[in-house]
C-alpha cells in the first residue's frame, strides 16, 4: 500500500489485543440490543413533571398579546412560562451570533417558534395546557429568499443587527460579522478569489454554465430531542441530555438561567443519532427553566412533528456555476455563487458559508476562481449543520458541471475529473497547500474498477421479482419503460473545525490496579452519538497503555470541553487527547517503575520501554515489571488539552488563509434503473471509494461510510422540507411525508477503504464520518442523467422531474 | 382506567391509564420498559415494534386499553422468549410462527443482577452486535424484534425476503448494510445449530 511515509508515533508499538486498527466491538453493544441502554427519552425521576412547548402557528408576526390564565387553571398544571418570567437579562442564545430567543419577545421569526412553555403531571394534560393558551399574532410579509431578502423595502428579519461574537466564535476570527455584510438580511458572506478569470475565461474552449436548486434536507436522527432536568439543593440544576457538545449548551444555557456553569451540572444521556441537528439546544433551556421554577424534576420529549420544528436543517441553496475547460481537458476556471437559505436565526450559518465557499469548486487544480458564498436570514426554518456542512451543497452542483463539461470537451467523465483532480501538493483557491495525501484520481479509478452488478436482475424463471424493480411491491412494471444509467463524483471535505477556531479536546486518563488487574479509566466530554467513539477511545487506552481492562467513563461536564462531534474530527481531536493523555501517563508509569524497580535492572535507565500485555517491556521484548507491581497503592491520573495545529480565518474579502485542519475525500459510482413511464427510481447499487488515512475500527470506518453515503441517497431522490412559499410554513413535518430511506429504498454499498497516513494527524488517521455525504448525492444524479438523458437540476429528484410533468 | 396484561410472560397491572395512551407509552412511563423507543410516535418508523399476541405491531399505534388480557414481548424478553422457543422445538420446519397458545405459555426469567445469569443474548441481538449493525442503537429494538419474528417463520430468508420484513423499519446511522449481514448471520447460525 503506498504511504507518503510513516507518521510520526503510530503507536507505541503494543501489540495489545483489542487496541487500534482492530474491528473491536462497541462497549455500549450489549445494553443497545437488550433495551437498557438509557436514551434521554429514557429518563424517568419520582415525582417528576412533564415540559411541552407552544409554538408559533405562522411564520412572521408581531405578538400583539399571550394570554396563559386558562391554561394555568387546568388541573395538573405546575406552571406556565413566557418571555416575561425569564430569570435574567440574558434572553438570547445561539452557537456563534446569540440571536435566537428562549421564547419569543413581542415577534416570531418561523413557524414553529417557541412562545410559551408548561410543565404538567401528565403529557397529555401539558399538550392540552399549551392548547389553551391564546397568543394573538399581527402577521407580517414573510421573507422567504434572496429577493425578497434584499429588496430596498425589505423587512429586517433582526433590527438592530450588532453580532457581538463570543470568544469562541469561529468564522470570522473575531470580526463582528455585521460590519462586512452587504445587507443586513445576509448573516454572512465569503468571497474567495484567486487568479484571473477573465483572462482565464479567454483561454477556455469550452464554457458551461448552470443554475443549481438544493432541497431542504433534515437529519431525521430517531432519538427525539429530550432530556430531564433536576433541581439541586444549592439552586443549581443537574441536566441529562442528548447533544453534541456538552460544554457548547453549558456556555449557552447557564447565562439564561443566572446560574454560573458549576451550578448546572450536564450528563450525557443516550443520543439517538445526532448528524449536525444536535449542535443547536433544543429542550435544554425550557427543561431547566420549568425545573428551578416548579421545584421538580422536569422531562420534555419532543415527538416527530415537533422535532421536524425543534432542530436546525441542511441549508437548501441556489448555486450558480460557470466553468471551462480547454480542448484538451484541462479547466481553465470556475466561477460560481452559492445562495444558501439560514432560515430566521444564524444558527452555525457563518461557518456553513466559508465550507461553501472554500469547497465550492471541489477536488480539482483551478489556478484562476472567483467564488462567493452567503447566507440569509429569511423567515424559514433555521438552518445549520448537517453532515457535509455546506460541502454538500457544493459538492451535488460543482460535479453537475464536471459532467457538463466533459461531455463539451468529449472525454469520458471519469477520466476528465482525473485529468483535473488535485494532488498532495495543489494549492486551494484559498491558497492553502493540500499537505496531505489527496488521493483523488485512485478513488475514482478504484470505485470505477469495482464489478458492476448484472444487469436486469429481476429477471427469473418464474417472471419479473418486482421486488428488484423501480416500483417494487407497488407492481407498476415487469421491466418495461426501465431504463439503466451509471453516475460517479467524487468530492472534498475539511475536517475539524477551520478558520482560526481554537478546537481543542481534553481527556482524563487514569490507569490503576483494580481487582488484582491493570485499569485505565478513559474520561471525557466527548458525545458518543452513535459514532462508535467509545470504542475508538478504548482501543487507543489499550494499544498506548498494553492493558486489556478499559473503563469509558460517562461523559459529563465534570471534565474539560472535548468539543463537538461534528465535523469528523472525534477521532482525530478527542481521539487526538486520550492519545496524548495515555502518553502522559505512560511516562508517570514509567517513572514509578524506575523508582521502585530501576535498581534491579539496567535496562530502566537504557532502553526504550514499552507497555505491552500489562507489563513494562524493553523494546526488544524483555519483561521489566509486571504493571500491577509498579502501581500498587499507586494510582496514575492525568487530565489533558490538546490541540491540533492552528489554523486561520480566511481574508474576509478575498478568502485567502490556512483555513482548514485537514482535508477528506470520498468518490461514488451509483448504478440506477428508471422507470422512465412513471418517473421512479431504484438505486441498485452505490459504491464507495474513500481514504481514512488510518482504519483505528475497520467496522466502524465501514458503517460511517455505508451510513453516510444513505443520507446522501435520500436527499437525491427523497428527503425535502417542503416549506410553503407563501407563508414559509412546513408543510410535511413528519415521517409519513418526508421520506427517509428504508432498507427497500437503500442497495448494496461496496466499500473500498484505502489508507494513506497524514502525519499531521495522530496515528495518521483522516475524519472519516462527512466524505461519504457529499459525493453520493451527485454520483445518484449523474447515473439519473445517464440513464434518462434529462438535464436534472435541482435534488432531491422527484417523479414529476423524471415524466416531464412537473 | 386499570389495564391488565402480560409482558414478557409476567402478569402486569397498570393504573390510571388515560384513555388516550398508548402501549408504547405504559410500557415505558408506566412499566419502566423503555426499551421499546419512541422515534416518531405515528407507526412510520417501526421503533416501538413488540409482539401482541405473537404478532409485530407498532405499540405507540396500539391503544393501551386495546391489550387488555393479552400477552406483550418486548425487546427487554427478547433473550429469554428466543432461548424458550430454542428449548420447546423451535421452528425447525420453518413455518411455525408462534401460536397463541405458546406466547401464553412461557415466561421470562430475568436477569439475576448478582450473577448475570439469564443475561444470554438471543442469536439475532448477538448478531447485531457482531455484525456492526449497532450506532447509535435507537432503532435496534424494533429491528430486533422484528428480525427475529421474520426468522422464526422463515429460519433461511433471501436478502429480498430481509428487506420486505424489515422495510417498516427505519435506521438513519447503518445504510442497512450492516442489519442485512446481521441477519443473514443469525439466520446462518441458527442453520449451524439446529
Amino acid at each position: 500500500m503506498p504511504t507518503n511515509g510513516a507518521p510520526t508515533k503510530i503507536t507505541q508499538g503494543s501489540q495489545t489485543k483489542g487496541g487500534i486498527g482492530e474491528s473491536t466491538l462497541r462497549p455500549d453493544g450489549t445494553l443497545k440490543v437488550t433495551g437498557e441502554f438509557a436514551y434521554s427519552s429514557d429518563m424517568w425521576h419520582e415525582d417528576m413533571l412533564w415540559g411541552q412547548i407552544l409554538r408559533s402557528t405562522v411564520a412572521h408576526a408581531e405578538i400583539v398579546s399571550i394570554d396563559t390564565s386558562e391554561a394555568l387553571a387546568l388541573p395538573g398544571v405546575y406552571a406556565v412560562m413566557t418571555y416575561d418570567d425569564l430569570p435574567t437579562d440574558v434572553k438570547n442564545y445561539g452557537l456563534e451570533i446569540q440571536d435566537t430567543p428562549v421564547l419569543a419577545h413581542g415577534k416570531v421569526r418561523h413557524h414553529g417558534e417557541p412562545v410559551a412553555i408548561v410543565a404538567a403531571d401528565h403529557p397529555e394534560t401539558a399538550r392540552r395546557a399549551a392548547a389553551k393558551i391564546k397568543v394573538e399574532y399581527r402577521e407580517l410579509p414573510v421573507i422567504t429568499d434572496e429577493a425578497s431578502a434584499t429588496a430596498p423595502d425589505a423587512i429586517l428579519v433582526h433590527e438592530g443587527r450588532d453580532d457581538l461574537p463570543q470568544s469562541q466564535l469561529r468564522s470570522t476570527g473575531g470580526t463582528p460579522i455585521s460590519g462586512h455584510v452587504p445587507h443586513p438580511n445576509i448573516v454572512h458572506r465569503q468571497p474567495i478569489i484567486r487568479g484571473d478569470v477573465a483572462s482565464a475565461a479567454e483561454r477556455a474552449d469550452f464554457v458551461v454554465k448552470g443554475e443549481y436548486t438544493f432541497g431542504m434536507q433534515d437529519q431525521a436522527f430517531l432519538g427525539p430531542e429530550s432530556g430531564l432536568a433536576v433541581p439541586d439543593e444549592d439552586g443549581g440544576v443537574q441536566l441529562y441530555v442528548a447533544t453534541q457538545w456538552l460544554h457548547s449548551d453549558l456556555r449557552q444555557i447557564a447565562p439564561v438561567l443566572g446560574l454560573p456553569e458549576r451550578k448546572v451540572r450536564m450528563t450525557l444521556s443516550g443520543v439517538g443519532g445526532a448528524f449536525g441537528g444536535r449542535e443547536d439546544l433544543s429542550m435544554q433551556i425550557h427543561a431547566c427553566l420549568l425545573a428551578l421554577r416548579t421545584g421538580k424534576p422536569v422531562k420534555i420529549v419532543y415527538n416527530r412533528f415537533e422535532s421536524f420544528f425543534g432542530h436546525v436543517h441542511r441549508h437548501p441553496a441556489k448555486l450558480s456555476y460557470e466553468h471551462g475547460a480547454t480542448k484538451d481537458g484541462k479547466l481553465t476556471h470556475v466561477k460560481c455563487r452559492i445562495v444558501l437559505d439560514g432560515g430566521a436565526y444564524a444558527s452555525a450559518s457563518p461557518a456553513v458559508v466559508g465550507n461553501a465557499a472554500s469547497l465550492g469548486v471541489g477536488p480539482y487544480v483551478v489556478d484562476d476562481v472567483e467564488v462567493e458564498a452567503l447566507a440569509l436570514y429569511t423567515n424559514n426554518p433555521p438552518c445549520g449543520a448537517m453532515r457535509g456542512f455546506g460541502a454538500v451543497q457544493a459538492c451535488f452542483a460543482y460535479e453537475a458541471q464536471m459532467d457538463k463539461l466533459a461531455k463539451e470537451v468529449g472525454i469520458d467523465p471519469v477520466e476528465f475529473r482525473q485529468l483535473n483532480a488535485m494532488e498532495q501538493g495543489t494549492v486551494m483557491p484559498t491558497g492553502q497547500p493540500v499537505d496531505s495525501p489527496a488521493p483523488v484520481a485512485e478513488l475514482l479509478r478504484r470505485v470505477k474498477a469495482m464489478p458492476l452488478p448484472p444487469e436486469r436482475q429481476w429477471e427469473s424463471s418464474e417472471g419479473a421479482d418486482v421486488r428488484q424493480l423501480p416500483g417494487g411491491l407497488s407492481n407498476t412494471t415487469h421491466g418495461e419503460g426501465v431504463v439503466r444509467g451509471v453516475g460517479y463524483a467524487v468530492g472534498i471535505k475539511n475536517v475539524g473545525f477551520s478558520e482560526g477556531f481554537d478546537d481543542y479536546s481534553t481527556a482524563r486518563v487514569r490507569m490503576e490496579v483494580v481487582g488484582g488487574e491493570p485499569v485505565a479509566t478513559v474520561h471525557t466530554a466527548m458525545a458518543e452519538v452513535g459514532q462508535g467513539g467509545v470504542t475508538v477511545h478504548a482501543q487507543i487506552a489499550r494499544t498506548e497503555l498494553g492493558v486489556t481492562q478499559v473503563t469509558i467513563h460517562p461523559a459529563d461536564t465534570q471534565v474539560g470541553s472535548a468539543g463537538s462531534t461534528s465535523a469528523s474530527r472525534q477521532t482525530y481531536v478527542t481521539g487526538g487527547a486520550v492519545k496524548n493523555s495515555c502518553e502522559l501517563v505512560r511516562e508517570k508509569v514509567l517513572e514509578i517503575g524506575r523508582r521502585k524497580f530501576g535498581s534491579y535492572h539496567p535496562a530502566w535507565a537504557t532502553a526504550e520501554l514499552l507497555l505491552e500485555g500489562g507489563k513494562v517491556v524493553t523494546d526488544g521484548g524483555e519483561v521489566l515489571a509486571d504493571l500491577v507491581d509498579v502501581l500498587e497503592g499507586e494510582a496514575v491520573e492525568v487530565e489533558a488539552e490538546w490541540r491540533h495545529r492552528p489554523t486561520e480565518a480566511f481574508d474576509l474579502r478575498t478568502g485567502q488563509g490556512f483555513g482548514h485542519v485537514q482535508y477528506s475525500f470520498a468518490a461514488h459510482r451509483a448504478v440506477v434503473e428508471v422507470d422512465t413511464e412513471l418517473g421512479l427510481v431504484k438505486v441498485i447499487e452505490l459504491a464507495c471509494a474513500q481514504d481514512v488515512g488510518k482504519a483505528l475500527n475497520p467496522l466502524s470506518v465501514v458503517g460511517q461510510i455505508q451510513g453516510g453515503t444513505t443520507q446522501g441517497l435520500g436527499v437525491a431522490v427523497m428527503e425535502e422540507i417542503v416549506v410553503d412559499p407563501k407563508t414559509a410554513k412546513v408543510r410535511n413535518p413528519s415521517f409519513t411525508d418526508y421520506l427517509i430511506p428504508t432498507i427497500l429504498d437503500t442497495p448494496t454499498i461496496p466499500v473500498d477503504v484505502l489508507e494513506l497516513a497524514d502525519d499531521h494527524a495522530p496515528y495518521g488517521l483522516r475524519g472519516v464520518g462527512e466524505a461519504p455525504t457529499l459525493s453520493s448525492t451527485p454520483a445518484v444524479l449523474a447515473a439519473i442523467r445517464n440513464a434518462t438523458g434529462l438535464e436534472l437540476n435541482r435534488t432531491p429528484v422527484r417523479p414529476e422531474h423524471l415524466t416531464g410533468t412537473a | 382506567m386499570r389495564v391488565n396484561f402480560t409482558v414478557n410472560g409476567r402478569p402486569q397491572e397498570a393504573d390510571d391509564v388515560w384513555e388516550g395512551e398508548s402501549l408504547l407509552y405504559v410500557l415505558r412511563e408506566r412499566l419502566g420498559l423503555p426499551g421499546s423507543k419512541n422515534a416518531c410516535e405515528q407507526g412510520e418508523c417501526g421503533s416501538c415494534t413488540v409482539r401482541l399476541d405473537g404478532v409485530p405491531v407498532c405499540s405507540c399505534l396500539v391503544a393501551a386499553g386495546q391489550v387488555e388480557g393479552r400477552e406483550v414481548v418486548t425487546v427487554e424478553g427478547l433473550a429469554d422468549f428466543a432461548k424458550q422457543r430454542a428449548e420447546h422445538g423451535g421452528c425447525a420446519s420453518g413455518a411455525c410462527g408462534t401460536s397463541l397458545q405458546d406466547a401464553q405459555q412461557w415466561a421470562a426469567r430475568g436477569t439475576d443482577s448478582q450473577t448475570g445469569e439469564g443475561g444470554e443474548l438471543s442469536p439475532v441481538q448477538q448478531a447485531f452486535i457482531d455484525a456492526g449493525a449497532v450506532q447509535c442503537g435507537f432503532c435496534t429494538p424494533g429491528l430486533l424484534v422484528a428480525a427475529d419474528e421474520m426468522l422464526e417463520r422463515n429460519p433461511n430468508p433471501t436478502d429480498a425476503d430481509i428487506r420486505e420484513a424489515l422495510s417498516g423499519n427505519l435506521c438513519r446511522c447503518t445504510g442497512y448494510e450492516t442489519i442485512m449481514d446481521a441477519v443473514r448471520l443469525a439466520a446462518a447460525r441458527q442453520g449451524e445449530a439446529v
